[in-house]
């Protein structure tokens, strides 16, 4: 990601905050975030795993999408609403239940990925979406999600007047039972609002670690009293975006510009989950000729997990075969804290794709051992209630 | 024995004709957590400025460079199992390489303790 320079980057709601924490200020998506605290990113990112990490994540790109004209019925509505958004992107809308979040993806006309984000249908408001998308690409996802919805609905952004943070850990739902106990009972991919302070908390039982937690959003003017009462408890730690990468990483979860971009399609990022089933059976999305395509006849490269031997292999790492012949390239890498080694995304052809692969990266020149295994790398813990029979 | 400093971040330690080459504690601290350390081989032999060892943070890879020209005589190998030694003892028990120093007049272009202390002020 280029740098920009200190003068253009916009501040959250807790950068004070961060500052007197003693966080590392780093430009992050236009944003002056902390890479980590004192503690360091191994600390921050072992405390995620075994109690619960605080994120602020407010460079993200929240925002509502709403029915110009609703018509009071929360279904009819829906399914207009979904009408404005399904178009752009993979997943099926008109089905979710109120207060489901799916995980989506939006997509050019060749099938490419512009995006990943979260779209979610509103337990409140009849004809309402929740959508989250990435704060490299949120004012390009606006500017596309606002055509599609012209004389018909309007989005309105919740990026410059609200915080998002993310609390996330297997701890998080104790400290969550303290804040807005209502928020515990949210199964994964939920979300409702609940009183807190001057307003309501938006809360999402999702997050990009592989562990249980939520995602909450909150007016700017409560940011700072909620981030200090989440971190009252003394199971909560500040996490940095150093520990957010190598969190989500073992998780096995792409991260946009990196291992997902314009050129690459669901099928190669091996995200085929993202398109349901209905809009497969139709074939009514961006692309839907070439990604229905490799579905049927295989992708020509294919997102892999590896664990490499020796030194980490970073983004831009040549993938070799067995004989040292370049096959792909490294889309993230890093060292695992969890793990105590390396691994990597990246994408190879698919003959090589297959469990047990014995391949090599090349690190500084020199090719490493690296093996094919499936992600995620350290295994999800979310919270999935069982189905109502 | 006297240390000297690169602008860096590197140390050179000197015994007689011997250089013990580490980085320092600022450095380490900037850096955050050590998980790997990519040592050079004995016998490699290094100018001034050429790359000697890479070290890797959780977040990525450093080079450290040689301070001055000669030739590498002994590694620490602890650091392969225990990377963590140079965050937790930069200066001592995570010493890097050292080298035999071919031109001792090399060292007098390094800063000393008090140029280096004003340096990272």
């Amino acid at each position: 990601m280029a740098e920009t320079s200190a003068e253009n980057l916009k501040t959250t709601p807790l950068f004070e905050r961060h500052q007197a924490a003693g966080g590392r200020m780093v430009p992050f998506g236009g944003y002056s975030l902390p890479v980590q605290y004192p503690s360091g990113i191994m600390a921050e990112h072992k405390w995620t795993r075994e109690q619960a990490g605080l994120f602020d994540v407010s460079h993200m790109g929240p925002s509502f999408l709403v029915l110009d004209n609703p018509s009071g019925n929360a279904e009819a509505d829906h399914a207009a609403i979904s009408a404005v958004i399904e178009p752009l992107i993979s997943s099926d809308i008109a089905g979710l239940k109120p207060g489901q979040i799916r995980y989506s993806l939006l997509l050019n006309d060749n099938g490419g990925v512009l995006d990943d984000l979260m779209v979610a249908r509103s337990p409140l408001v009849a004809g309402g979406l929740y959508i989250v998308v990435n704060a490299g690409t949120k004012d390009a996802d606006f500017a596309r999600i606002e055509a599609a919805a012209v004389g018909k609905a309007r989005l309105i952004r919740a990026d410059s007047n609200y915080a998002l943070l993310a609390l996330q850990g297997p701890e998080a739902v104790n400290v969550m039972a303290q804040i807005a106990p209502g928020a515990t009972d949210l199964g994964f991919m939920t979300y409702n609002a609940f009183d807190w302070g001057s307003d309501k908390i938006v809360v999402s039982r999702c997050g990009y670690t592989g562990e249980d937690g939520f995602e909450i959003l909150v007016v700017s003017r409560d940011a700072v009293a909620l981030w200090d009462a989440l971190l009252a408890d003394p199971r909560v730690k500040p996490v940095g975006l150093g520990a957010r990468d190598s969190l989500r990483l073992e998780a096995g979860l792409p991260l946009y510009g990196h291992d997902l971009d314009e050129t690459v399609s669901p099928v190669e990022a091996d995200l085929g989950f993202a398109i349901s089933k209905r809009r497969r059976e139709v074939g009514d999305f961006p692309g839907a000729a070439r990604i229905l395509a490799e579905r049927e006849n295989g992708p020509s490269r294919i997102r892999i997990g590896l664990i490499v031997e020796g030194a980490p292999a970073r983004e831009g790492a040549e993938i070799l075969d067995a004989s040292g012949n370049a096959i792909g390239v490294v889309t993230s890498g890093g060292f695992a804290p969890s793990l105590g080694k390396a691994i990597a995304l990246g994408f190879v052809p698919p003959a090589h794709s297959t469990q047990g692969s014995k391949l090599q990266v090349s690190v500084r020149g020199r090719a490493q051992p690296a093996e094919v295994v499936p992600t995620p790398f350290v295994p999800h813990r979310y919270f999935r209630k069982a189905k109502a029979s | 024995m006297t240390t000297k400093f690169t602008p860096d971040h590197e140390y050179i330690r000197v015994e007689g004709s011997t250089g013990i080459v580490g980085i320092t504690n600022y450095a380490q601290e900037a850096l955050g957590d050590i998980v790997f350390v990519e040592l050079p081989s004995v016998g490699k032999v290094l100018k001034k400025g050429d790359e000697a060892a890479v070290v890797e943070s959780v977040k990525a890879a450093s080079e450290i460079y040689a301070p001055v020209a000669g030739t590498v005589t002994e590694v620490n190998e602890a650091l392969s199992s225990e990377p963590g030694l140079i965050n937790a003892d930069p200066e001592a028990g995570g010493w890097i390489y050292k080298i035999a120093i071919s031109n001792a007049g090399e060292l007098d272009g390094l800063l000393d303790a008090a140029g280096y202390a004003d340096l990272t002020k």
